[in-house]
């Protein structure tokens, strides 16, 4: 009987223990947590510290960090908004996948009045990758878009054009000068962004609606021959299957590149590490294809949503209107080097300081920028298709494209119609 | 495998089943029955949990779309290309990584039966790779042969610009070298135990009947070692089958080294496509029974419940 009493005693004793431990998981009222990647910076814990104090106490925004890479990134994110996890309050959301967590019911629509704040003045292409079937889902914080960066000691103009690119490295190379051409495309989000690029610098697009493969022939294949061509030449990096935007830039600050492909952090980067290359280092709009309508930069950034699971939209609105003020984003571009989404910015003089001779370049890349096509709901699907599709590079024929063209035409189609293993 | 030995038991009880015998089976049952219960609760209701999904349409992003569709999903996947490939992988490491252990556990085995000294030292720094978590290792391999920051191409007679994950091949090789440190521990492990058992006396007396090393190795080693063999290869084979991390940690599966568990994790995970995913992660169940069936019934490996019918 003892031997029972006491067996029962330690079993409730425990169910109390996990019991406990289980429980308490509301916090405050007024915590909202926002899910956001570490900012190496700090920038964003500076932007939440400052409107935390501005709120007179209503709120307090703490941090939960995500992984460094956005497919990371993602993972966390779906899982817990897959479960309708209420501890989601604020998402830090890379700019595309509004349209896969919009349709999935997982973020907050904007009203009308919330809508008109957080677009005051801001790039029209930037709040483009913030809505989903003409509403809007989310404000965007920060944007980003990459530049041509080129060694202004060996080259005196930049070149235009991914053709001339090509040309002026294999001449630099056989001149016996360092010209390989950094660029991002191993089997990530990143080359994914460079073929967009290259697709809509070519004259066509990816998706002509969300769910309408457009991926006109002829500029694709014009598009996939220049990227095989590149990575089939000595201009190309060794390592160009595995390349991404850290080895890019190690690679060019290591000072066997002539030119980059890489986001604005290059620079501060270079100014750090290897500040002889830093000296002559130029930038320049991002090369477009001969015969398309110029260079298409690429677009990122991040975009502020509210989980649709949160217990405190109402707060993660308001505070979500607090960071976006320009006043905040002045912070994020001093401490992270991260382009304001606000055109009115790039006029002020802290931005001309951060970016020392190339903040117009920055505003009219943003401008001319297009984004992924993030308006489709499969988004994750389609990337993982292209990626698929043209990984490695130096397998694209850049005589004959056409095996790849098919093929990407046909995992496209399957991601879009959401069938098939990818 | 209770029930097996119940059931086992039934057919010679059947002469004279005394009310005590029952009452005593009864009691048995009872007794086993927390132990079933929390069993099935664990391992039965997620593998029927994930049958069920595999029959369905149904996607976490597209929540109103959901809808019963039979086998389409398994149609789906043993019709795409992708699949196939991921398998041919799968048995590719399997079969190469597996292969090369035992060679190499072998050896290790017959060096630690015949040290002399130091053996519970050896031993245990012998499992050392066994003993680090998968993940772990699996970075400690990518850094020391990823270009940017390895040390493997300074060595001489490698390239200094190779990039080992850029091709396919290199990077399997990788991948299976660092299986192969990783798990050589264990199959030595198991073999050094097979090779315990046998008794000294038969080599006294083939030695005096003018055997040499090599026969006494293949005519009285090897043929007594098969039972601890078929075991060790069962455990590791259905282990390598299911690789999983270090091709994550290494290429993620890209120049097609993707395994059949990572295309598991892609569908579920980053695609939240359920019906997919179950319907994948069912196959490589299916697959994984199969090869332990293959090794129990044909190799005859000798797994508790089975010593009646062991060779």
């Amino acid at each position: 009987m003892r031997v029972v009493a006491l067996t029962i005693a330690s079993l409730v004793a425990a169910g109390a223990l996990v019991l406990a431990g289980c429980g308490g998981d509301d916090g405050d009222a007024g915590t909202l947590r926002w899910f956001i990647f570490n900012e190496p910076s700090g920038a964003p814990q500076e932007a939440a510290q400052r409107c935390s104090e501005a709120s007179g106490g209503r709120y307090t925004i703490e941090f939960d960090f995500l992984p460094a890479d956005a497919d990371g990134q993602r993972e966390q994110l779906v899982r817990r908004l897959g479960a309708e996890d209420s501890l989601i309050d604020i998402i830090g959301m890379d700019v595309i996948w509004t349209g896969e967590f919009a349709n999935a019911g997982w973020i907050e629509e904007w009203s009308d009045e919330q809508e008109r704040a957080a677009s005051e003045n801001v790039f029209e292409s930037v709040l483009e990758t913030a809505r989903f079937e003409d509403r809007l889902y989310a404000a965007p914080i920060w944007t980003n878009t990459q530049l041509l960066w080129y060694r202004d000691d060996l080259v005196d103009e930049p070149p235009e054009t991914w053709g001339e690119m090509i040309d002026e490295a294999l001449r630099l190379l056989e001149a016996g000068e360092p010209g390989r051409i950094q660029v991002q495309a191993d089997q990530y989000e990143g080359l994914v962004v460079w073929a967009n690029a290259m697709i809509a610098s070519a004259g066509t697009e990816i998706l002509a609606g969300p769910e309408e493969v457009e991926l006109a022939e002829e500029p694709t294949k014009r598009a996939l021959a220049l990227m095989g061509r590149l990575s089939r030449s000595p201009a190309a990096a060794p390592d160009i299957s595995t390349s991404n935007e850290d080895s890019a830039r190690l690679a060019f600050e290591a000072g066997d590149s002539a030119f980059m492909v890489n986001y604005p952090f290059a620079y501060p980067s270079a100014e750090e590490n290897a500040p002889e290359i830093a000296e002559n280092m130029g930038a320049a709009v991002y090369p477009g294809i001969e015969g398309g309508p110029g260079g298409a930069p690429p677009l990122g950034g991040i975009n502020l949503g509210v989980s649709a699971f949160s217990e405190n939209k109402e707060l993660a609105f308001e505070a979500i209107e607090c960071l976006i003020e320009p006043e905040n984003q002045l912070t994020i571009a001093e401490m992270g080097g991260l382009p304001p989404v606000r055109e009115d910015l790039y006029d002020d003089p802290e931005i001309e300081e951060i970016y020392p001779g190339f903040n117009d370049l920055l505003r009219d890349s943003i401008e001319e920028a297009v984004p992924r096509p993030s308006q489709s709901p499969a988004y994750q699907d389609l990337s993982l298709a292209i990626q698929g599709a043209i990984h490695p590079t130096d397998d694209i024929d850049p005589d004959d494209p056409s095996s790849t063209y098919e093929d990407l035409v046909d995992k496209v189609q399957q991601a879009v119609d959401v069938e098939g293993l990818l | 495998m209770s029930t097996e030995t119940a059931r086992a038991e039934a057919p010679k009880g059947r002469a004279k089943v005394t009310d005590r015998t029952k009452a005593e089976r009864r009691l048995g049952w009872m007794l086993c029955a927390p132990a079933v219960a929390a069993m099935l609760l664990v391992t039965a209701y997620p593998i029927g949990y994930a049958f069920v999904l595999s029959l369905q349409r149904i996607d976490l992003r597209f929540p109103d779309e959901q809808e019963f569709v039979g086998l389409g999903n398994y149609v789906t996947i043993l019709s795409s290309s992708l699949w196939w490939q991921d398998l041919f992988n799968t048995v590719f490491i399997t079969v190469t990584s597996v292969g090369i252990e035992f060679v190499l556990g072998f050896a290790i085995a017959l060096v630690l039966h015949h040290a002399i000294f130091g053996r519970g030292l050896v031993r245990t720094s012998v499992l050392i790779p066994y003993g680090i978590i998968t993940v772990v290792a699996a970075f400690a391999w990518f850094y020391a042969f990823d270009p940017g920051t390895g040390f493997i191409n300074s060595l001489p007679l490698v390239d200094e610009d190779k990039a080992w994950f850029g091709d396919r091949f290199s990077a399997f090789s990788v991948i299976i070298l660092a299986e192969v440190w990783k798990t050589t521990p264990f199959i030595a492990l198991l073999l050094l135990a097979g090779l315990t058992t046998i008794d000294e006396g038969l080599y006294e007396a083939a030695k005096m009947d003018g055997a040499n090393a090599v026969q006494r190795f293949f005519r009285i080693t090897l043929p007594l070692m098969v039972p601890a063999i078929a075991v060790a290869l069962l455990f590791r084979t259905l282990d390598a089958f299911r690789v999983f991390d270090s091709i994550f940690i290494m290429t993620r599966g890209a120049q097609d080294t993707e395994s059949v568990s990572i295309l598991a994790y892609n569908q579920l995970i980053s695609r939240l496509n359920l019906g997919l995913g179950s319907a994948v992660a069912v196959l490589i169940f299916l697959l994984v029974l199969l090869i332990a069936f293959f090794f129990v019934r044909v190799l005859g490996a000798n797994v508790p419940g089975r010593e009646e019918e062991a060779k």
